[in-house]
């Protein structure tokens, strides 16, 4: 197995990026699908070695969205740090609010109460049906369905951002979750149309599947196109839809338990061949799984205190330690590995980024296919560049 | 049959457009800036600064006490607290700030300064259309164009805003009827052998603040 | 000639507003010099062409962009005049005032021209196109092998425009397109032999004239026999495929070589590549109503009194509809499957057809001829459809769920 992320020496990247045209001895063509394309899902480079039409070298170049997010937290309190997690996966802020919090939970040894949990489950459950719903959007848009199944998928998430908004008071950079609980109670009316959406949802993924999942062309193009055995995922650390696509049965509600998810009754789908269709269905099904922990959470959820009343909001110094939380993001694994010496800064903040993880592969799929495929298998990992480069 | 799948996609491509002429749901599209969406309640943007009553400088509810500045993340306020103190709303001498500025082009909107503020002097605004042409003057807010009153408050957020009054009006009323026993403690002792210039009775909150 | 167009004028029958335009230009040549009339008259046509389906041009990326609008459940441009309809005037006044950007590496000649090239060809194959009674430039008696000899300049235009831009995403894109674009002429050709085969000529106004005519209620267009229905489709997928349009727009797979030949073009000459794109697809839609929906002729017999050239331009508007649905649904094809579908499915398809077409001619006319053309389009297709879908190992999937 063969990795394609050398450090970028200077040497390598002169070398690799050098604007022959073609490479006379060889009839290789050098080409940078660089950080300005519609399809690259934010500033990312991928220096692709083409014969024909074929891959026959990937390395992808990131690095374009550093932000010192690790060292900002380093300098600043566990609380200011939670408005800019929002931001590092920046589609899916309430799962990496969760993550963090559930870390600091741990370090600080903070019980949650029970409605704070639903309203958690909750939050993350919508998060994971609009981040799936961008994705497979996203994913039609670049393997050329000139953006109406995008416009689709788009017009539900929007639903579900009007419900962070009326909640949280942001659609996108929500920072909600506190140690120990959430920030605010839900408001008046909000578990009505919280029903509401949820109870339209599958009529949006009906229209979905009767538009394209037995259009020939759609499945010419992704089956059997970009096969990541299951070996090779293990091996390679990658977690999320992509491994359940390869049908390696690992699903971090299932298996850490974490929260409250027990108590709801959900499958977990698995994929058998590991190619872009796979993980496009698993994505679809597993939108239609969160619809049922939806309905259960919503129908379940009872009035409660929303924070442990130990939490400090201010002057906040967990005993030290260090602790690593991690959730099922919509992305993948995503966790928080904290270490305190005591001062109300951490010593050590730690992200582990699923998008990133996930892109170790990424060269291994794409070899052998043409370069209109490495769109799409780079779609179906589902990257988001501000997780990637934090 | 080789082409069921895409009659099934042209379909349900033909039913969005027809549909979109006879359907809400099948043309999403708000014709900004001629009509607009409705806010939620809970939307926030940037922060402004509460003041009771008319005048924005003597109601101003903060006193320069810095925990906002010191837990904003991207530390975008800036607070230069009064050497002198004058009346608060209550008649209770505080301190205040004679500089209050945030740099909206810092600020992330992240609410953190309206969690710790102990005063409910900072809340979060919604307007959200505010384009200037000077960079760097017309994007750092001073305490005059911070500072709101209280109706604007309920108008943006009427929810918490009434919360808000109910909770300061309790705790004015608890503050008031500890004073007023403490005065009737005081006139129904005995006088001890204090000075005779006694200091005349302080209307308000005497012991905390 | 000049008597009837007198007669209908004094008359105001129904041949008065078919003929009108032929009226109009005899009277504009009839004030000018004998030896240059028959310049005079050419020129007008070729006036009256240009500046028709110019507007048609115009008029079509309105309806683009607002029909995909509403497919994608929103307003497609609607700020510029009535519902938008000022939008192309805009776009006009954009693509002149824009900086016309040229690589430095770039052959400037051969930038320059292959635009130009490619809207001289596309206006060129109207030339035999009949847009109504009377109304074609050039009665030529092999117009059908003319549309096709000069369309194919087209191509080589592409490929000047991705060479010379000197530029790894263009050069990908042109040869692409190359390869696309040949391979598709094979299937387009055949399914129209069809049709020449059925008429015994190539003359375009010949092959319309043939379909004049009902039966009971029935026109007698081709795309109304078996034989005439597949070449049809054959004929619109291999027209898809020859004016790149979705789902055959790899070449300018914008989602993954950006632009494709035209990247490296800029103001003007990018309109003019966008107007010969668009040109082309109205050729090609024209020759495909000229040689299967029986070119100016109604559709049904008590509607003939509409003027010829309503008929077909309400044809190319359809047809000019489907390619816009067309776009809204399908997600684009990868190369080699393009190729794949090309050679292995609509080649034998189409030699097929031509076999359908000839049992059609020499069967006596009744319900066995239908019967014996409808199973020798039906079983093929279905054979080759599925030896497609088998071949690729494509198949509906079900889904495991653990606990």
């Amino acid at each position: 197995m063969s990795t394609s992320m050398e450090a970028s020496t200077p040497a390598a990247h002169q070398g690799f990026a050098d604007a022959t045209m073609i490479d006379h001895e060889s009839d290789l063509l050098q080409i940078s699908l660089g950080p300005h394309h519609p399809s690259t899902h934010g500033v990312f480079r991928m220096d692709v070695v083409l014969d024909g039409e074929r891959v026959v070298k990937l390395k992808p170049v990131f690095g374009y969205l550093h932000r010192n997010h690790e060292k900002i937290a380093e300098s600043t309190t566990y609380l200011a740090s939670i408005p800019y997690t929002d931001r590092l996966d920046y589609m899916c802020s309430l799962s990496n609010n969760w993550a963090y919090a559930l870390s600091v939970e741990k370090l600080a040894g903070l019980q949650v109460p029970e409605r704070a949990e639903y309203i958690r489950v909750i939050a993350a459950e919508l998060t994971r049906l609009q981040n799936h719903a961008s994705t497979i959007g996203f994913l039609m848009q670049e393997m050329g369905a000139s953006g109406t199944p995008l416009m689709y998928a788009f017009r539900e998430r929007e639903k579900i951002l009007d419900l962070f908004e009326a909640l949280t008071g942001s659609r996108m950079m929500c920072n909600y979750m506190r140690f120990g609980g959430c920030r605010v109670d839900l408001p008046a009316g909000w578990l009505d149309q919280a029903r509401k959406t949820v109870d339209e949802y599958p009529r949006f993924l009906d229209e979905f599947e009767s538009l394209l999942a037995s259009n020939e062309i759609l499945l010419a193009r992704t089956q059997g196109v970009g096969v990541l055995p299951p070996k090779l995922a293990i091996q390679g650390g990658v977690t999320g839809p992509i491994l359940r696509a390869s049908g390696v049965n690992y699903d971090i509600r299932k298996v850490d338990r974490y929260g409250i998810y027990e108590r709801f009754d959900f499958k977990v789908p698995l994929g058998e061949h590991g190619d872009v269709y796979d993980r496009y269905m698993i994505r679809m099904l597993e939108m239609r799984e969160s619809l049922k922990i939806l309905d259960q959470a919503l129908h379940q959820i009872t009035p409660g205190p929303i924070i442990d009343p130990k939490a400090k909001i201010r002057g906040f110094r967990p005993k030290p330690g260090e602790a690593y939380g991690r959730i099922e993001s919509p992305k993948g694994e995503l966790g928080f590995y904290l270490i305190s010496d005591g001062t109300p800064n951490p010593y050590r903040y730690r992200v582990r980024p699923p998008s990133l993880i996930n892109l170790t592969v990424l060269e291994d799929m794409c070899l052998g296919s043409s370069l209109a495929d490495t769109v799409v298998i780079f779609g179906t990992i589902d990257i988001v560049l501000g997780e990637v480069d934090r | 049959m080789l082409g069921e799948g895409i009659a099934k996609g042209l379909i349900e491509t033909a039913r969005n457009f027809l549909g979109s002429y006879v359907n809400k749901d099948r043309l999403t599209t708000v014709q900004y800036p001629e009509q607009r969406l409705p806010q939620a309640e809970a939307t926030r943007d940037f922060p402004f600064l509460v003041y009771d009553g008319e005048d924005w400088q003597a109601g101003l509810r903060c006193v320069g006490c810095q925990i906002c500045e010191k837990e904003c993340p991207p530390k975008c306020i800036f607070i230069e607290k009064s050497t002198d103190k004058k009346p608060d709303a209550v008649g209770k001498p505080q301190f205040y700030p004679a500089v209050f500025n945030i740099d909206i082009s810092v600020c992330m909107s992240c609410q953190i300064c309206v969690e710790v503020c102990p005063f409910d002097a900072i809340k979060m605004d919604t307007a959200f259309e505010l384009s200037t042409v000077d960079r760097f003057g017309g994007l750092l807010w001073d305490k005059a164009r911070l500072a709101k009153p209280n109706q604007h408050y309920h108008h943006v957020h009427p929810t918490e805003a009434a919360e808000v009054d109910g909770r300061l009006a309790e705790e004015r009323a608890k503050a008031d009827a500890k004073a007023k026993a403490a005065a009737e403690a005081k006139t129904s002792a005995p006088p001890p052998a204090a000075p005779p210039a006694a200091p005349p009775a302080n209307s308000g909150v005497s012991s905390t603040s | 000639m000049t008597a009837l167009a007198y007669n209908s004028l004094h008359h105001a029958s129904p041949q008065a507003a078919d003929q009108i335009f032929l009226i109009v230009q005899h009277w504009i040549v009839s004030h000018a010099p004998a030896g240059l009339q028959s310049l005079l008259a050419i020129l007008l046509s070729v006036v009256a062409i240009v500046g028709g389906f110019g507007l048609l041009f115009a008029i079509t990326t309105i309806l683009e962009r607002k029909g995909l609008g509403r497919i994608q459940n929103r307003y497609g441009p609607n700020r510029v005049g009535f519902f938008g309809s000022l939008q192309p005037i805009a776009d006009a006044i954009k693509s002149l005032t824009k900086e016309d950007i040229v690589p430095q590496t770039a052959d400037k000649l051969v930038h320059l021209l292959a635009p130009i090239l490619l809207v001289l060809a596309a206006f060129s194959v109207y030339a035999v196109l009949p847009v109504g009674r009377n109304m074609v430039l050039v009665n030529l008696d092999a117009g059908v092998l003319f549309f096709f000899a000069i369309g194919s300049v087209t191509e080589v235009a592409v490929f000047m425009a991705g060479w010379s831009s000197r530029n790894k995403y263009s050069l990908l894109g042109a040869m692409r397109a190359i390869a696309q674009m040949i391979s598709y002429e094979v299937p387009l050709i055949l399914s129209s032999l069809t049709v020449i085969m059925a008429t015994g000529s190539l003359s375009t106004v010949t092959i319309v004239e043939k379909q004049a005519g009902f039966s009971r209620i029935l026109p007698h267009w081709f795309l109304f026999t078996p034989w005439g229905f597949a070449g049809f489709v054959l004929f619109m997928i291999a027209a898809t495929a020859e004016s790149n349009r979705s789902p055959f727009d790899l070449p300018e797979g914008e989602s993954e070589i950006i632009a494709g030949y035209y990247i490296e073009y800029s103001g003007f000459k990018f309109a003019l590549f966008f107007l010969g794109e668009y040109l082309g697809m109205f050729a090609i839609s024209g020759l495909a109503i000229t040689l299967f929906l029986g070119g100016w002729n109604a559709p049904l017999p008590f509607l003939t009194w509409v003027p010829s050239y309503l008929w077909f331009f309400a044809k190319l508007l359809t047809l000019i509809v489907a390619f816009i649905w067309v776009r809204g649904t399908l997600p684009r094809l990868r190369m080699d499957q393009l190729m794949n579908f090309a050679w292995k499915f609509m080649l034998p398809m189409a030699l097929l057809n031509l076999i359908t077409a000839a049992v059609w001619h020499f069967m006596p006319s009744g319900p066995v001829r239908w019967l014996v053309s409808i199973v020798l389009v039906v079983v093929p297709y279905t054979l080759l459809g599925r030896n497609q879908m088998h071949k690729s190992h494509l198949e509906k999937r079900v889904y495991r769920f653990a606990e």
